[in-house]
């Protein structure tokens, strides 16, 4: 048999085995540098010959970033090289903040799971095979959107929050951290500076910069996510929607954290993703829960507050139906 | 060149690879361990499945220097000299492997679940190997075969 070339674009490969250091490396190089984590969408990247990055920064050795731990206030902290099997897994975040769990237990499968990481999970990429596949894109710095012509394929792509390009978050745990209000924290400039990030400011559309999907830029790095301490009376929800069981990005996925008092909902957040270009912050649903039972009827109304905006593609319009049934059993069905 | 060292199936190994290897590529091109298969060469079939430290990874993409020091166990590190490991022994009895393409894969990652779960039940099995393909037995055989080798390792 023939042996199958190497595809892979040689790159400098670092490995640090301090914040300190890792940060020092980003910093040295910056636009040439890339952050590698569990390497699932790195690797991607690298064997289509894409992405071709000078230096790749492995963070795999940096002990510092991997773990959860104990954080201020009552609360948890994760750092961004824990793997998203160790969240899943892990006894205080299935207690506290089971919809963190669960929406880590259902990211791909059990091999990815063991190797990708929350910080990966959180900062990758977008799917869209446009893109993917190298085309010259608005994204990629072109200036055409091959998926929203009329002859595009978009079945997966976004019904809110477009400009220019129609590409969505596919990250699984990004909407449960913003509906738990997580913050991230980003170091940068050689760890010079330090930002907290609510984690629904942590992503940005494409109206923000359509080159990237987060906050962080070249040199910058998510160090850890914090969550705030869970309130007794809180009710969760999660699901995610897939064509596959195993394996497949969502074509949605919805998480809500509900805030009890009585029978009734005193205060929530709800938050869609596989949507948008990022994960949508329903706040037009919530206003209409807020004070309510969280009953079918007040499910629905939220429901249809949460697609009041939508635009559908030629292929895509069964997302209005999906989100908004997802966002009445994320009211309803809270546990 | 990078000079690796790894554990390979108990084995001390080195290796010299360019540092953008995956480990899937220095078990096959580098140790000559042609067990673990390239088959899609991106996460999206499982059948590189390799144990790395107890747990079922994808070897191809996995960079080689990530594995440095570390216990690899392939397919080929299943059987006791001539004794095949009774996951392989089951799936001969039930017909769990047909082309076999994605079998390696498929028993790496039993043997990960049979190490730490020595009564898995039959969602556990099911679980356990959701990330692999197979596009010929319909999984149930493969099933069977990890039922009955579960039987046997706790015997």
């Amino acid at each position: 048999m023939a042996v199958i070339r190497d595809m892979i674009a040689p790159f400098e490969l670092y490995q640090p085995t301090g914040v300190d250091d890792a940060l020092r490396l980003l910093e040295e190089h910056r636009a040439d540098s890339w952050v590698l984590a569990g390497g699932l969408d790195s690797f991607d990247w690298f064997k289509d010959r894409i992405k071709r990055p000078a230096a790749v920064i492995d963070l795999g050795g940096v002990e510092a970033l991997k773990g959860i731990r104990e954080g201020a206030d009552g609360g948890l902290e994760i750092g961004a090289m824990t793997s998203l099997a160790d969240v899943a897994g892990d006894e205080s975040v299935r207690d506290a903040y089971p919809l963190l769990a669960e929406a880590a237990g259902l990211v791909a499968t059990p091999q990815i799971r063991n190797q990708g990481t929350l910080g990966g999970n959180l900062a990758q990429d977008t799917r869209c095979w446009y893109y993917r596949s190298g085309w010259p894109c608005y994204r990629a710095g072109g200036n055409i959107c091959y998926a929203a012509t009329p002859q595009s394929m978009n079945r997966e792509h976004c019904i809110l929050g477009a400009s220019r390009c129609v590409a969505v978050n596919p990250s699984d745990t990004a909407p449960a951290l913003v509906a738990l209000d997580a913050e991230m924290f980003v170091a940068r400039r050689g760890g010079e500076h330090q930002q907290a990030y609510a984690a629904a400011d942590f992503f940005i559309g494409p109206a923000i910069d359509i080159t990237r999907m987060t906050v962080l830029e070249p040199g910058d790095l998510l160090t850890h996510v914090v969550l705030p301490a869970p309130r007794p009376g809180a009710r969760w929800y999660f699901e995610k929607v897939r064509d596959r069981k195993s394996w497949d990005f969502s074509l949605a996925s919805v998480a809500s954290a509900l805030q009890m008092d009585g029978d009734r909902v005193a205060d929530l957040r709800i938050s869609v993703n596989g949507v948008a270009p990022y994960p949508v912050r329903c706040e037009a649903a919530e206003a209409v829960v807020r004070g309510q039972l969280p009953d079918d009827e007040t499910g629905l109304a939220a429901g249809e507050a949460a697609v009041e905006d939508a635009r559908p593609l030629r292929h895509n319009d069964y997302k209005i139906a999906l989100m908004r049934n997802l966002v009445r059993r994320a009211v309803r069905d809270a546990a | 060149m990078e000079v690796v060292r790894l554990t390979v199936n108990g084995d001390e190994r080195v290796c010299g690879v360019p540092a953008h290897y995956t480990l899937l590529e220095t078990l096959r091109y580098g140790l000559g361990l042609t067990g673990s298969k390239q088959g899609c060469d991106k996460g999206d079939c499982g059948a590189c499945t390799v144990v790395l430290d107890g747990k079922a990874v994808l070897s191809c993409l996995t960079p080689i220097l990530e594995a440095e020091g570390r216990h690899v166990r392939t397919v080929e590190g299943l059987a006791s000299g001539v004794e095949p490991h009774p996951l392989q022994d089951e799936f001969d009895l039930h017909g769990a492997a047909q082309c076999g393409f994605c079998t390696p894969g498929i028993l790496c990652s039993a043997a990960a679940l049979l190490d730490r779960e020595p009564s898995p039940s039959r969602e556990d099995i099911r679980e356990a190997l959701a990330g692999n393909l197979c596009r010929c037995t319909g999984y149930e055989k493969i099933y069977d075969a990890v039922e009955g080798a579960a039987a046997r390792c706790r015997a």
